[in-house]
């Protein structure tokens, strides 16, 4: 070393502690070290956040916004104490009270409606990740109007999945990218599951893998995709089902798999008089029948040995009953899915879809993969190997958030089934306690009593009309009409409704409405002006139409402006979470896995977890489960309950260090007072592999489903087939044609014979019907940033450095037909409105598409950030121009802008027409802005912990 | 102005890989945090919740659309730090010696007691990688977290920069580029890896490896087979569905 080189320290300290906890800067929920160093008066500092080497989720790697963690805990848009609004709704004008005054407030509320109309609190939850706590505790309340925010996310996804094969992406499954050859990847998926795909897409990079993204947009992971597939938005699915056809037209399919683990070998009854049409035949005990090779004779799908017939038919009593697989291959033969007679619609060339179809075919045949081990099926079959068809896929939001979204991704997930990818080496697997398919889980419940618990679960899977949530009248029975005929199969629940429905007093009026992370007079509503006016309208004697309104959140939201009554939560630093097997868990293909957030430093407010605010809530109200039989409260706080909650025998909140016969276990047991200790130690998570015998094929597998009993995933082994042909769809189709004693309203009887079809079918987003397409001939998008997760990103001083500005994308056609120049601004209309925003030039893009950041643009007066901030001069929502409603077309009715199996928002189905605009001072609209709670952030960061 | 080293043996760098590079900014701000509680004055950030907010970045991902003449517009996404040139004009044009090559290693470091924040080090780089902290008044850049590397503290499997631990597609990679042998090296030679700006003459340390080829028509010839239709409509499909099911392996009958 040269004498003038200076002598530094290579080994400085790193910390004085690390403590393990659950990262929430998204929904991805990665296992995260976060560093503390002592202060000079001994207390300890959060001073660095990394990745946990350990946990199953992100193995070390942490993204932007968990790294960025540190500058969400100290933001200065943290809520302080509970606040009760001073000013009139939507000023922002509040003063500060105890938190016993605001129990007791709360209390004088709800207790008066507990007691006499339950359904008079609409309780939704938003980005919530205790669902299965919050919704306890709304099923002891007795209100059936309880649901989180998947309604507006990703339900046709979710359920799609469900229906079709026991579970869809993300948490439920993911790619198997040890062996995958193949990976193709449909819309927007940077926000869901974002460190695990990351961290895939860079091993089968390594290994030399292909993949393929199709998204109208090439950003992110679509930037570095093999091949770029620039699809017009909403025709996913027409794409999709002709690569289904030219696959089956040419046999490359695999026909063992259908015919063994699918329902493609059930027979259908296919006589147009029966009440049966179109249902699967089945025998005296509900078993539905298939054909036996063995012996040509009718046997149940699940018997010993059976080997089905992919091929047969069955004629009996003058009826013929068809296996599904024959009704697939009339429709997906059928020449309107040639790829030339798509290939406008989609934006694709023919000649392109044939090559990716060839691509699928070839990988998944002539690459097959085998793994040697050993695997026995649940019809007792010994199998002496594992064949692998190494094509996998992934989609989220994107295809997902359209109103033809939920058979889009039935046709994705039948895709993926003929192939013979989901749980075979290289596809496709779950991630426990999935696959479990809409039979294991609950059916909706709605039937309230006053001052008594719901009937049941508030969500599930419908199987039929007789599951729906109607009243006596036929009327939807929750405040979002879901589970009803509108929306059958809304088993999300729609919180995009709740407000607008509230507001109309449509199915009914409501007295509290109570929300919990989630944005809704802003970023999280379509038509955001319009709800905000909502929110804020008075009857004829002068009182708000909504009477009560109660949010929590950690932070200074647009939200919070809207409530009467602000409950502040802690971050995530501060606080105790589970991050549940009842719920949405963290668990890998090859583990089961949970954990928890516990408080790595206590708050410096008077602020409160949400979920222990519901323990003291619950109690004050009396709510069955949490009081004790003498009425005292049962759960001093949320760990309280995470540790002690039997919700069946053997089966609490948390699976890990459960008490045995014989001491501390995994799954089953009793609870153990020192089991959030225990996660602590072990940093923060819970994990367990599944046997390697049966780590694929886990629907199908004997012994998997024996370890899924053993773990305490349900009560007795579920064996079951994918259903290519959804059942329940049929039988709600039965009853629009008039079958049946549970009937539609008549305005609803074609759209549901129309859409619920019980094989997937393709048709246009509803919003063509509605909107001209001429007027009106491109599509808007949004996508979110790997950077940020919704409008939580810009009060961090970090992220919003990285994305403070959200210009309109604007692909070459646009840009050069209506000459625009950088720096340029245009004025952006749908039928709903219109919003005047800064364009920015893209090449990279589907030429009839422009599209923008999700969530960027911001409120002034919102987030403590100050009120020239770019966020809430430049920024802008999309929001403006989507409606909850389309345009009337003549007919006298309002069609929702949603999915009409699920309900799922249509955020993606908008369409726009774009010109220059002179530029204006800020984007348009303008809103006044709010008056701050929290005041605002300091001039100047310079954020060292240590010395 | 300062001399530079002799070349050392051991030239500790980066390997960037732009073909898997999502361009998600993980090394971005792990790089902020890190080095905010580490070597030196904090990376401060200015007007961090206002209208103009700007802080000091050691790492920058920028991204640039490519539109070829023929084909496809591509994204590329580009991470940015300093490239511990070997030929480091930011340190022969520092007036005090402030800036400086280590001899061991070949890191190009600042040493801040010495920095006066005059800023000739930022305008000799070409490649804009140098940031003059407004709060401390001193320049700063990528260490390479030589607080990282070499560190006791940390366990051996952590001793990497922040941002190659932390990025999620594995697109940074860190090691001896002065070892032809070394991991880096191999990859660079594999993968056809670049210096940034040669025609500078700065001998950058850390290299680039350049994104495959996308959106490869294939060859439509091979792939024809695999399309081929088994028969002529849908009754002869059913047909030919019960001859390839007698046909299965393990099929009955």
């Amino acid at each position: 070393m040269p004498k003038d080189q200076p002598v530094i320290d290579l080994s400085p300290k790193v910390s004085d502690e690390v403590r393990k906890t659950t990262c929430y800067m998204c929904a991805c929920r990665c296992g995260i070290n976060v560093h503390m160093k002592a202060q000079t008066d001994g207390k300890l500092k959060v001073a660095y956040i990394e990745g946990n080497r350990d946990h199953p989720v992100n193995k070390g790697v942490l993204c932007a916004k968990g790294s960025a963690g540190i500058m969400q805990h100290n933001a200065p848009s943290r809520l302080r104490a509970p606040l009760k609004r001073t000013g009139p709704r939507g000023s922002g004008e509040f003063e500060e009270i105890s938190w016993d005054e605001a129990l007791t407030l709360a209390t004088s509320w709800l207790q008066p409606i507990r007691e006499t109309a339950p359904e008079k609190l609409a309780f939704f939850t938003g980005r919530d990740q205790s669902q299965s706590f919050t919704s306890f505790w709304a099923q002891g309340f007795g209100t059936p109007n309880y649901a989180a925010h998947g309604g507006f996310c990703s339900v046709n996804m979710a359920a799609a999945g469900i229906y079709t094969m026991g579970g869809a992406f993300w948490e439920f499954g993911q790619p198997d990218w040890d062996h995958t050859k193949l990976f193709m990847l449909f819309g927007v998926a940077e926000d869901h599951d974002s460190n695990p795909i990351k961290m895939g897409i860079g091993k089968i990079k390594e290994r030399g893998a292909r993949m393929i993204g199709v998204n109208p947009i090439r950003t992110g992971y679509n930037a570095v995709a093999d091949d770029w597939v620039g699809i017009t938005p909403g025709t996913d699915g027409l794409f999709i089902l002709a690569l289904v056809h030219l696959l089956i037209k040419a046999g490359k399919i695999d026909l063992h798999y259908l015919a063994h683990y699918t329902n493609a070998s059930c027979l259908v009854n296919e006589d147009p008089k029966s009440p049966q049409n179109g249902l699967l035949l089945r025998d005296e005990d509900g078993n539905p029948q298939v054909i036996d090779r063995r012996t040509g004779k009718l046997a149940r799908w699940d018997g010993e040995g059976v080997d089905p017939d992919l091929a047969a038919t069955y004629r009996h009593k003058g009826i013929t009953h068809r296996p599904v697989f024959h009704l697939m291959a009339d429709r997906y033969l059928s020449n309107d899915y040639a790829p030339e007679k798509v290939e406008d619609r989609c934006g694709i060339p023919a000649k392109r879809i044939r090559a990716i179809a060839a691509d699928l075919a070839r990988v998944a045949f002539d690459e097959a993969i085998t793994l040697d081990r050993a695997w026995t099926d649940f019809r007792g079959r010994e199998h002496t190997q594992m064949i692998g068809r190494p094509v996998s896929f992934h989609a989220m939001r994107g295809i997902s958030a359209h109103s033809n979204g939920f058979q889009t991704c039935r046709a994705l997930h039948t895709l993926q089934i003929l192939l013979g990818s989901v749980e075979t080496p290289g596809g496709m697997r779950f991630k426990p306690p999935y696959p479990k398919p809409a039979t294991a889980h609950p059916k909706p419940h709605c039937k309230v009593t006053p001052g008594q618990p719901l009937n049941g679960p508030h969500l599930g899977y419908p199987h039929g009309p007789e599951d729906l949530c109607l009243d006596a009248n036929g009327n939807p029975a929750r405040i979002d009409k879901a589970f009803s005929w509108e929306n059958p199969m809304s088993a999300h629940g729609l919180m995009h409704m709740v407000i607008s429905n509230a507001h109309a007093g449509d199915p009914y009026k409501i007295d509290t409405l109570f929300m919990y992370m989630a944005n809704m007079s802003w970023n999280s509503s379509m038509n955001t002006g319009g709800v905000m006016q909502m929110l804020t309208d008075t009857d004829e004697s002068g009182d708000y139409v909504i009477p009560h309104i109660i949010y929590s959140d950690a932070y200074s939201s647009e939200m919070v402006a809207y409530a009467d009554l602000i409950l502040p939560d802690t971050t995530y630093l501060e606080r105790h979470d589970c991050i549940s097997l009842l719920d949405r868990p963290i668990c890998e293909a090859d583990a089961v896995a949970d954990a928890i957030r516990w408080p790595v430093v206590e708050p410096d407010r008077n602020v409160r977890g949400f979920q222990s605010v519901l323990c003291d809530l619950g109690a004050r109200l009396h709510i069955p489960g949490f009081v004790n039989d003498d009425g005292s409260q049962k759960y001093d706080d949320y760990a309280d309950y995470i540790t002690n909650h039997i919700r069946r025998p053997g089966i609490g909140p948390l699976a890990g260090w459960r008490m045995g016969a014989n001491g501390l276990q995994g799954g089953r047991g009793a609870a153990n007072g020192g089991q959030i200790d225990s996660y602590i130690k072990n940093g923060g998570f819970w994990v367990e592999h599944i046997p390697a015998d049966c780590a694929y094929y886990k629907p199908f597998s004997r012994n998997y489903q024996d370890w899924a009993v053993k773990m305490g995933f349900y009560d007795s082994p579920q064996p079951y087939i994918f259903q290519l042909y959804v059942e329940p769809l049929r039988r709600f189709q039965l009853a629009a044609e008039g079958e049946g004693s549970i009937q539609p309203p008549d305005h609803l009887r074609g759209r549901i014979i129309a859409t619920m079809d019980p094989l997937p079918i393709w048709y246009p987003p509803f919003t063509d019907g509605h909107v001209d397409p001429v007027e009106y001939p491109i599509h808007a998008l949004t996508q979110r940033p790997m950077a940020m997760y919704h409008s939580w990103g810009s009060q961090n001083a970090w992220l919003r450095q990285i994305h403070g500005h959200n210009p309109l994308y604007v692909p070459t056609k646009i840009w050069a037909a209506n000459g625009f120049a950088e720096g340029d601004w245009a004025r952006v209309t749908s039928a709903h409105g219109s919003i005047t925003v800064p364009v920015a030039h893209q090449a990279s893009l589907n030429e009839n598409t422009v599209w923008t950041w999700n969530a960027i643009g911001k409120r002034k007066g919102a987030w403590a950030l100050d009120t020239d901030a770019p966020e809430a001069t430049k920024g802008f929502l999309l929001n403006h121009l989507i409606h909850e409603l389309l345009p009337a077309k003549g007919d006298g009715m309002r069609w929702a802008n949603s999915d009409p199996i699920t309900g799922q928002a249509a955020w993606f189905d908008l369409r726009v027409k774009i010109e220059r605009s002179a530029a204006p001072d800020e984007s348009q609209p303008v809103l006044p802005p709010l008056a701050s709670p929290v005041g605002k952030g300091p001039d100047e960061l310079t954020w060292k912990v240590g010395k | 102005m300062t001399q530079l080293p002799p070349p050392s043996k051991v030239k500790l760098g980066l390997v960037i890989d732009l073909d898997t590079c999502v361009g998600c900014h993980a090394c971005v701000v792990s790089c902020k945090g890190w080095n905010t509680e580490n070597y030196g004055a904090p990376l401060s950030d200015q007007d961090p919740y206002g209208g103009d907010p700007s802080g000091t970045f050691l790492n920058r991902v920028h991204s640039y659309e490519v539109q070829p003449a023929e084909g496809t517009a591509k994204l590329i996404h580009f991470p940015k730090s300093c490239l511990h040139c070997d030929d480091a004009p930011c340190v022969t044009v520092c007036p005090t010696g402030a800036s400086y090559k280590r001899a061991e290693d070949g890191i190009v470091l600042v040493n801040e007691d010495a920095c006066i924040g005059c800023s000739l080090c930022a305008w000799a780089c070409p490649y804009g990688a140098r940031e003059l902290d407004a709060a401390a008044g001193v320049m700063k850049k990528c260490t390479l977290c030589v607080d990282r590397i070499y560190n006791e503290n940390l366990p051996e499997v952590d001793r990497v920069p922040a941002c190659v631990r932390t990025c999620p597609s594995g697109a940074r990679h860190f090691g001896d580029l002065g070892d032809d042998d070394s991991a880096v090296s191999q990859l660079v030679a594999e993968r056809g890896g670049f210096d940034l700006m040669p025609e500078q003459g700065t001998k950058p340390v850390n290299k680039y490896l350049p994104p495959r080829p996308k959106d490869v028509e294939p060859e439509y010839d091979i792939l024809a087979p695999y399309l081929a239709p088994v028969t002529d409509g849908p009754k002869g499909f059913v047909g030919w569905l019960d001859k390839a099911l007698s046909a299965l392996t393990g099929g009955a009958k």
